[in-house]
């Protein structure tokens, strides 16, 4: 237990500064590892572990709990938990106050202004690439689309949208 | 509240210090509402929109930020906010706040899926997951053309970002290789400019 346990946080913590892009990259090595190498669970069990994490409220990389937990129950869940989240948001936060302490600095200007359109950039490019990544069927891109431009050109809430988007592919008959 | 900051024309009101308490439960809700993704999304609407405790630069840069460091870019977000606004303590609360729900219900999904795997019903529960989730893709594209709207009004930038928009979210171009080249890129241009 406590093998699978030091196991899980070794995993975890160098994959959470490995995954540069996001939580996405690292998916095919927790994969590789939590299958083949460990045989914590099975090809399909990740499959459905992936499912529930897309789903869930949150970052998809909380797949890493499912997988700890499926290895090594509420323990192994809270291990893979810290060990996916510790160590880059240490990262996150040495970098955040390197940028706060330049708040009037030139370089952090030029800089703020050069990042800007890459963040921009990046948002639609989330957006497209979790299209691409997911199985997109007919309805799902009507609903992707409507959603898209009802969000951007009007203020209505988020939340409802959601919920019909739900209900319209429930009768589309997923 | 004045900030010193305001020197600059592009970050009108931002830079109210919250509490601890009100970034937990800021983050709370946006923890909560991420159903399906769409977490930046979310995190604009309840920080810039909603609070305005940073501005569009503000948001826009630190998420830029967040895509070039390790780890899940809303999760860096978070941290990124907080510790912008009330250092370490800031980012422990705004930390804690988004992942707390989300890590409740996935550890209560875990368990009911490993208990019930195979049973009937799940069917129309992933169709329902799947419509969610689209349109919760749809918030990060509006997100992302509100962004595009409000803060980008010269060529140059206006190029970079529809580069990095379908070179990464088309073309799927590796992220690392096009900020390889679109930052120092971006750099040159925004230097040129100040310099000006």
């Amino acid at each position: 237990m406590i093998a699978i346990l030091l196991q899980l946080a070794g995993l975890f913590a160098m994959l959470s500064l490995l995954a540069f892009g996001g939580g996405t990259g690292v998916l095919p090595d927790i994969q590789r590892a939590s299958v083949d190498v460990h045989h914590w669970l099975t090809a399909r069990e990740f499959l459905d572990m992936f499912a529930i994490s897309r789903a869930a409220p949150g970052p998809g990389s909380l797949i890493v709990v499912l997988v700890g937990q499926k290895a090594a129950g509420i323990a192994g869940a809270l291990v893979a938990f810290v060990a996916m989240f510790a160590p880059s948001s240490l990262v996150v936060y040495l970098a955040a106050r390197v940028w706060h302490g330049a708040a009037q600095a030139a370089w952090r200007q030029i800089a703020e202004r050069a990042l800007a359109p890459i963040g921009v950039g990046l948002t639609l490019a989330s957006g497209l690439a979790l299209v691409h990544g997911t199985e997109h069927s007919l309805p799902a891109y009507a609903v992707t689309a409507v959603t898209t431009l009802l969000l951007a050109f009007t203020d209505l809430h988020p939340l409802p949208i959601m919920v019909a988007g739900a209900v319209l592919m429930v009768l589309a008959g997923g | 509240m004045a900030s010193p900051d305001s020197i600059e024309p592009v970050r009108p009101k931002a830079q109210t210090r919250p509490s601890l308490a009100a970034l937990f439960v800021g983050f709370l809700i946006i923890g909560a509402m991420s159903f399906g993704g769409g977490l930046a999304g979310w995190i604009r609407r309840e920080v810039v929109q909603k609070r305005a405790w940073l501005d569009d630069q503000q948001f826009i840069s630190g998420f830029a930020l967040c895509n070039i460091v390790p780890g899940a870019t809303n999760v860096n977000l978070a941290v990124f906010i907080g510790t912008q606004l009330r250092g370490g303590p800031g980012a422990l609360a705004t930390l804690a706040g988004m992942m707390l729900l989300p890590l409740l219900i996935v550890l209560v999904a875990g368990m009911l899926y490993l208990a019930t795997r195979g049973m009937p019903g799940g069917g129309w529960l992933g169709a329902a997951l799947a419509g969610a989730g689209a349109a919760a893709i749809g918030l990060n594209l509006a997100t992302g053309i509100r962004l595009a709207r409000r803060n980008i009004r010269r060529v140059a930038p206006a190029l970079i970002a529809a580069a990095i928009t379908v070179g990464i979210g088309i073309l799927r171009v590796p992220l690392f290789a096009a900020l390889l080249v679109m930052i120092p890129l971006s750099l040159l241009i925004s230097w040129a400019g100040y310099r000006r």
